[in-house]
């Protein structure tokens, strides 16, 4: 194989197509981050619930040590953590390829999609579980980084808050969720960046993706390095301004706390 | 003092953890009364800043039972937000919102938990402000405020909500030595206008000066209780006489 200017000029005749791609990879990172963060925050909020059903037998008092410790173990049984706990874990320890194919083939084989395209060429019933995926995927990783950030508000505030009459729904929207947005941002926006990565496996469905065009220009042109190579040019010129951006935020949102 | 007095009822308290093996209250039975200036003292970890974050049920007790104002708190049938109200709690790190000015920090719980309207707020919230002489601090974030400057936010804005007892968790134990008499002087005034305190405090002076009732606990339990000239001239038991060695 090899790398050749001519090549490289025929491939640019392409140009569009691959552009095309960009501008669907974009449009489903976006999609991405946003139900992505919307199932990452409803995880962690599960995570963190204190729903306790048998809570009750923790006051039983009366048994041998073994039996209370037993009951005391019951009494912590939280089905919201678990469930919850038990998704992250799936989606963490499963392949991505895998959990795309899951959803496209059996998720969406049993649900029928309507078929249309829209922006004039993406096709409707590939984009949509494409994006389902990504999102269930990257709304696992993240949640873990929003429980953290919730997590990492200082506990006196709670206290604080409750101690002045505020129900727990009050307290986390009024006093730990802003301060917990400071913790999380970083960490979401680099989500970003590795969503726009992980997207390009949306190819194998049939989203036209950057990756998807790379293989159309492939196989018409039977030309097989240079796609590629201009491929690799627009994702890091996609991802690396963007981590720029990011840590330049970051910096700032550091100077502010040194007020 | 006739019964009726009686704000808040213990019986039986504890608080235990890891199922029995570390007790951090082991039965404490005490009668809080109205307008009372209640003082507890003791070594650390003797279970005096569990007894008061009991109080107002921050820390759930294991056993025993606490009745405020005729409702018995501990079982779990009232509305535990709106006894809280009742009960201004203040902390020994301030636990200010800092994404919030100081005025916001005040007027945050009247607006959202009492639905109080905006205006009638910020005004009763400058008027207590003015009362601790931070009133032209109103518009800063806590993060510019000193400790003592922060702790008295802290107190006004547990006051903000009117309540009827005001718990103290080692008000002053975080501040700098020259820090201490202005949040002290604070308190003084609140108890001069007859507010019922519990404060948990290691500001001895400030024991025998202001408090009416001292308590002294050690391992879970209250030792000795008594009038300031009881406890700090005359004290009974052995472990009394023993901390009081070593804190004056």
């Amino acid at each position: 194989m090899s790398i050749s200017f001519s090549n490289l000029e025929k491939v640019l005749t392409y140009l569009p197509m691959l552009l095309q791609g960009l501008e669907v990879t974009v449009l489903l990172s976006l999609m991405t981050v946003l139900f992505g963060f919307v199932i990452a925050f409803t995880l962690a909020l599960m995570l963190l619930s204190d729903v306790r059903p048998f809570r009750r037998l923790a006051k039983v008092r009366n048994g041998s040590p073994a039996r209370l410790k037993r009951l005391e173990f019951i009494s912590r049984f939280n089905p919201l953590r678990l469930i919850a706990g038990i998704y992250v874990q799936f989606v963490r320890c499963t392949p991505m390829l895998v959990q795309i194919f899951l959803i496209y083939y059996i998720v969406f084989g049993f649900i029928q999609l309507p078929k249309f395209t829209f922006f004039g060429f993406i096709q409707f019933e590939r984009f949509f579980p494409g994006i389902v995926a990504l999102s269930l995927n990257s709304g696992g990783y993240m949640s873990d980084v929003i429980r953290g950030g919730i997590e990492g508000v200082d506990q006196g505030q709670t206290e604080a808050a409750r101690s002045l009459g505020m129900s727990k729904g009050q307290t986390m929207f009024h006093i730990i969720i802003p301060q917990a947005v400071k913790n999380i941002l970083p960490a979401v926006a680099n989500e970003f960046v590795t969503i726009i990565k992980e997207s390009s496996v949306c190819y194998t469905i049939g989203v036209q993706d950057i990756m998807f065009n790379v293989k159309s220009i492939q196989s018409a042109s039977f030309i097989i390095a240079e796609p590629l190579l201009m491929a690799t040019f627009l994702y890091f010129c996609l991802c690396f301004p963007t981590s720029k951006i990011i840590q330049y935020f970051e910096r700032r949102m550091r100077a502010s706390d040194q007020r | 003092m006739t019964s009726d007095n009686v704000l808040i009822k213990v019986r039986g308290l504890k608080k235990h953890y890891n199922g029995g093996t570390i007790r951090a209250l082991d039965g404490i039975d005490i009668d809080i009364n109205k307008g009372d200036v209640m003082v507890v003292i003791g070594p650390s970890g003797s279970g005096k800043s569990t007894f008061l974050r009991s109080l107002n049920l921050l820390e759930e007790p294991t056993d025993g039972s606490i009745d405020v104002e005729g409702q018995i708190i501990t079982e779990g049938k009232i509305d535990l937000d709106k006894f809280r109200q009742k009960m201004g709690m203040v902390f020994q790190h301030f636990n200010l919102f800092p994404h919030k000015t100081i005025l916001e920090n005040l007027t945050i719980a009247p607006i959202i938990v009492k639905k109080e309207d905006k205006a009638a707020a910020e005004k009763r919230a400058m008027e207590l402000l003015a009362r601790v002489g931070l009133e032209d601090r109103a518009s800063a974030y806590p993060v510019q405020l000193s400790g003592g400057q922060k702790q008295r936010v802290a107190i006004v804005r547990a006051l903000c909500m009117n309540p009827d007892v005001m718990l103290f968790d080692e008000p002053t134990s975080a501040l700098d030595p020259e820090m201490v008499g202005e949040v002290l002087e604070v308190m003084k005034d609140l108890a001069k206008a007859g507010m019922t305190m519990v404060c948990v405090t290691h500001e001895m002076g400030f024991a025998r000066e202001v408090g009416n009732r001292v308590v002294f606990m050690e391992d879970g339990k209250i030792v000795e209780q008594g009038s300031p000239d009881k406890i700090f001239n005359h004290p009974e038991s052995d472990r009394l006489k023993d901390f009081l060695a070593k804190v004056l």
